[in-house]
């Protein structure tokens, strides 16, 4: 048989089918495994009790919960602002000189480090040095650093796609520049802010190895941000390591995989928002 | 829509008032009250770190000592005995917990001997061995045995499970069973970083060997050591040879409620938790 | 005549705090920067002195890792860490791209939007769920139908194989899309098949872009480690099989941070800084090319 093109588009059209199978394949494995086997341990009682430790990994979730909860909003308080802020430079009073092109450098580049780097360094400064000890603060102001260039980024590309005319509109109208920004601009770049904050959370959530070295891992109860506490994604990791409660490993990857669908949901419909809102009306 | 006045109407109220009842938990808090009638009333935070073969110990206690004094929180956490010591000397934790003796390059720290503590040497339940002599098992971590054959099980690899370097399990399984026959846990082994973890490999492979804590032995097969059965009786009446004591440090003289914590784990109370654990209650003399 | 007054004063108000504003705004910017070189500095810090007593080339070339003599050298974990990135990319790299093509220009369009969101949710998936189904699922396999106990390089790379899939797939098909439809048509006009337009025009033309998330994709295998620690068995060795159990370098940062002292802790954050280089100089390298390719 003479290998045509038509032969060879055939067989490539083959392979391009059963990697993007495999793909979804990896997936489907992957979530429905967790699903299966960990839904079954999820009731009442494992959401709304703590931890009580012991060979068997006997107890729910409750504070590690409550330890995610507080470090999402510690790290979106410290980071937010920082973020915003550089964003603002960015879009708005950076021009193409040295300082803007290491500024950017400095983004880009921070993107790119592992977590357990973010780790070292915080076990060093924050828990060592500065004395904050292993605690929710420590790790918060870890993981400020590692969501940095998430933030910027996104505010960034939010403020640049606010119209040109709303700006100059406010100039017109005798404003400042810094006023301007303040209540022109950034409130029209409010949804991709939004998208931002939950991009943060996502990243929260999922991270594991610099909260290891700098957040402690009690499974008490948090109650300030001095608290020696646990994620759940540590949580899922001490019980999978230390305990015979597999089980109850997979319900907090259920419980995991469950939040990122969330916040990957909204992530999606609040860009559609954002979209139609500039398209349909032109800005308002 | 978003207008800046309605955000600031939210954004700041909400900020100042999450910062005030953040500043009002972390707020100065005695330590130690006299109540009326004579008795301390605790309160306050005790973080704990370090060994994991204390850890399940330190847990309980930590119940029953909050369970009585509900103002007090105590933090167990784990890490390892060295992961402790450093802990406590840097001052990050009020108690560190280790499961061997204080080395000589460590800084001077106060013990306080909680419990007593084998370590037994286990393997897979499957496997047909039920003892080995201390030499062998030394021999098969230094990669010396290779096949489990060559002890009187069956034709297949043996599968060398140990505990990384900061851990007090791993410091007394060195001083009792591979240092006296001066060797060294080969390379090639696994390592894990808690007695947790050596349980869960162990139980899962059928062909491994792993040292861990006695209150981590629940699933596996413990072997006989030189002809002694791994018992809190053999370890009371000397026969066992891998024992050791397990400590709670602190930097300087205990403050409360650290000092009644410890006070607590040592008293009678405490040390019957120590025995429903599957340690050994420490010697009274 | 006091509202003009207030007014006044209101206009002065506003212009000093733009004024102030508008150099306050730099030092946000350089923020990133800062945290970048505050980080380098410290890790650098508490390095140094594991380079200056060991030496840099004794370091990194060493093979044994010994806490207890103080002996240090990261040639098993760097070759460890090779050996798992390498095996990662073997598999993901031509999955991704096929897959990137398949969403491109094969998938019917109604799965195309399902998949996107699909990939999206691999990328959020913790790291640590990743090593437990890896630990539950990938090990025994390996135990039972290959050698050993099953935490090996194979199950490690497997593992991050999945994890770096959707960099590969997303920044590929972003690449593809972004050739220019001249190109398409051009060659669909000179009578070549939609496969042949796909294979000799649009991944020649989006080779920078592919070659940026491979090397992105390495950057993000590299940096990997609880999902590492799960399944790869820890031992410091050099391996020499797929099957053989191995450590990386982020894997011996997170087990023994904890409890490190002295010339151990100078060795881990010396550790870091290879870590640190490895990533930058990767990372620059991906992002030159992603932002170099022509628009």
């Amino acid at each position: 048989m003479k290998i045509t093109p038509k032969v060879t588009q055939s067989f490539a059209w083959c392979i391009c089918w059963i990697a993007g199978m495999t793909t979804i394949a990896f997936l489907i494995i992957i979530v429905g495994y967790v699903f299966v086997n960990g839904i079954g341990s999820i009731s009442w009682e494992f959401l709304t009790t703590n931890p009580r430790g012991g060979l068997k990994g006997e107890g729910g979730i409750l504070s590690a919960i409550a330890g995610t909860v507080y470090l999402i909003i510690l790290t979106l308080i410290i980071a937010l602002p920082m973020g915003i802020g550089a964003a603002i430079y960015l879009a708005e009073y950076s021009s193409n000189n040295l300082f803007t092109r290491i500024v950017r450098f400095g983004v880009e580049s921070l993107a790119g480090i592992p977590s357990i780097v973010f780790g070292l360094f915080g076990f060093a400064l924050f828990v060592i040095a500065l004395g904050f000890n292993f605690s929710i603060l420590s790790g918060s102001m870890t993981l400020a650093c590692l969501c940095l260039p998430v933030i910027i980024r996104t505010c960034e590309e939010a403020i640049k796609t606010v119209p040109v005319t709303l700006r100059e509109a406010s100039l017109s109208l005798g404003a400042t520049r810094w006023q301007t920004i303040t209540n022109v601009v950034l409130p029209a770049a409010i949804p991709g802010i939004v998208t931002s904050i939950i991009l943060t959370v996502g990243r929260v959530v999922e991270e594991t190895a610099c909260l290891y070295v700098t957040m402690g891992g009690s499974s008490n109860m948090p109650t300030s941000i001095w608290s020696n506490a646990r994620t759940l994604s540590l949580h899922l990791y001490y019980l999978a390591m230390e305990t015979t409660a597999i089980n109850k490993a997979l319900a907090t990857g259920v419980i995991l995989i469950t939040i990122i669908i969330i916040l990957n949901f909204s992530t999606r419909w609040l860009s559609n928002r954002f979209i139609s809102l500039y398209q349909g009306n032109g800005g308002k | 829509m978003f207008t800046i006045n309605r955000l600031k109407l939210i954004l700041l109220p909400g900020i100042s008032i999450f910062l005030l009842i953040v500043i009002g938990l972390t707020g100065c808090s005695q330590a130690a009250v006299p109540a009326g009638n004579g008795l301390i009333e605790l309160r306050g935070t005790i973080n704990e770190a370090g060994s994991t073969s204390v850890q399940p110990l330190a847990e309980m206690m930590a119940k029953a000592f909050m369970q009585k004094y509900p103002d007090v929180t105590v933090n167990i956490s784990g890490g390892g005995s060295s992961a402790g010591v450093k802990a406590v000397a840097a001052g990050t934790v009020d108690i560190g917990a280790v499961s061997r003796e204080i080395l000589i390059n460590e800084p001077d720290l106060i013990t306080y001997c909680i419990a007593r503590d084998g370590v037994a040497i286990v393997v897979h339940e499957s496997n047909a061995l039920t003892g080995i002599n201390i030499e062998n098992v030394a021999k098969i971590y230094a990669g010396e045995i290779t096949n489990w054959k060559e002890v009187g099980g069956a034709d297949e690899r043996i599968v060398v499970i140990s505990r990384e370097e900061g851990s007090g399990t791993r410091e007394v399984f060195d001083e009792f069973v591979i240092k006296p026959y001066h060797k060294k846990i080969k390379a090639g082994a696994l390592f894990f970083d808690s007695n947790g973890a050596i349980r869960t490999k162990v139980s899962s492979e059928k062909n491994a060997i792993g040292y861990l804590s006695f209150g981590y032995i629940e699933g596996l097969k413990p072997l006989m050591l030189n002809n002694v059965a791994p018992t809190v009786e053999n370890v009371q009446n000397g026969r066992y040879p891998i024992v050791r004591r397990l400590y709670f440090i602190t930097k300087n003289i205990p403050s409360e409620p650290v000092r009644s914590f410890i006070d607590y784990c040592r008293s009678n109370e405490g040390q019957k938790i120590v025995e429903s654990q599957g340690y050994i209650p420490i010697v009274k003399k | 005549m006091a509202s003009i007054i207030v007014a006044g004063r209101k206009r002065e108000f506003h212009r000093i705090s733009d004024s102030f504003w508008q150099y306050a705004v730099y030092i946000f910017g350089a923020s990133s920067f800062l945290i970048l070189f505050l980080i380098a500095l410290f890790i650098v810090r508490e390095g140094y002195p594991a380079f200056v007593k060991i030496g840099i080339w004794q370091f990194i070339s060493g093979t044994t890792w010994d806490v207890a003599d103080n002996i240090y050298g990261i040639l098993p974990m760097i070759i460890g860490t090779l050996y798992v990135t390498i095996g990662a990319l073997i598999i993901s790299v031509p999955l991704g791209i096929f897959t990137a093509i398949f969403l491109t220009d094969v998938a019917p369009i109604k799965l195309r939007s399902a998949m996107r969101p699909a990939i999206e949710l691999l990328v959020g998936i913790p790291s640590v769920v990743y090593g437990l189904v890896g630990m539950l699922i990938l090990v025994p396999i390996i135990q039972k139908f290959g050698q050993g106990s099953g935490d090996s390089i194979l199950a490690a790379s497997i593992v991050l194989a999945v994890m770096v899939l959707p960099t590969i797939v997303s920044i590929t098909e972003d690449s593809i899309l972004a050739v220019p439809r001249s190109y398409r048509e051009g060659a669909l006009s000179l009578g070549a098949t939609r496969w042949q337009m796909i294979w000799h025009v649009l991944i020649p033309a989006a080779r920078p872009g592919i070659i940026a998330s491979i090397i992105l994709g390495m950057g993000r295998a590299i940096g990997e480690t609880m999902a590492m620690i799960m399944v790869i068995g820890n031992s410091i060795i050099i391996p020499d099989s797929i099957f053989s159990s191995a450590r990386t370098l982020t894997g011996t940062l997170a087990l023994e941070l904890k409890y490190a002292a002295g010339l151990h802790w100078n060795a881990l954050f010396a550790t870091g800084v290879v870590l640190f280089v490895l990533i930058l100089i990767l990372n620059s390298i991906g992002l030159i090319m992603l932002h170099g390719r022509s628009k």
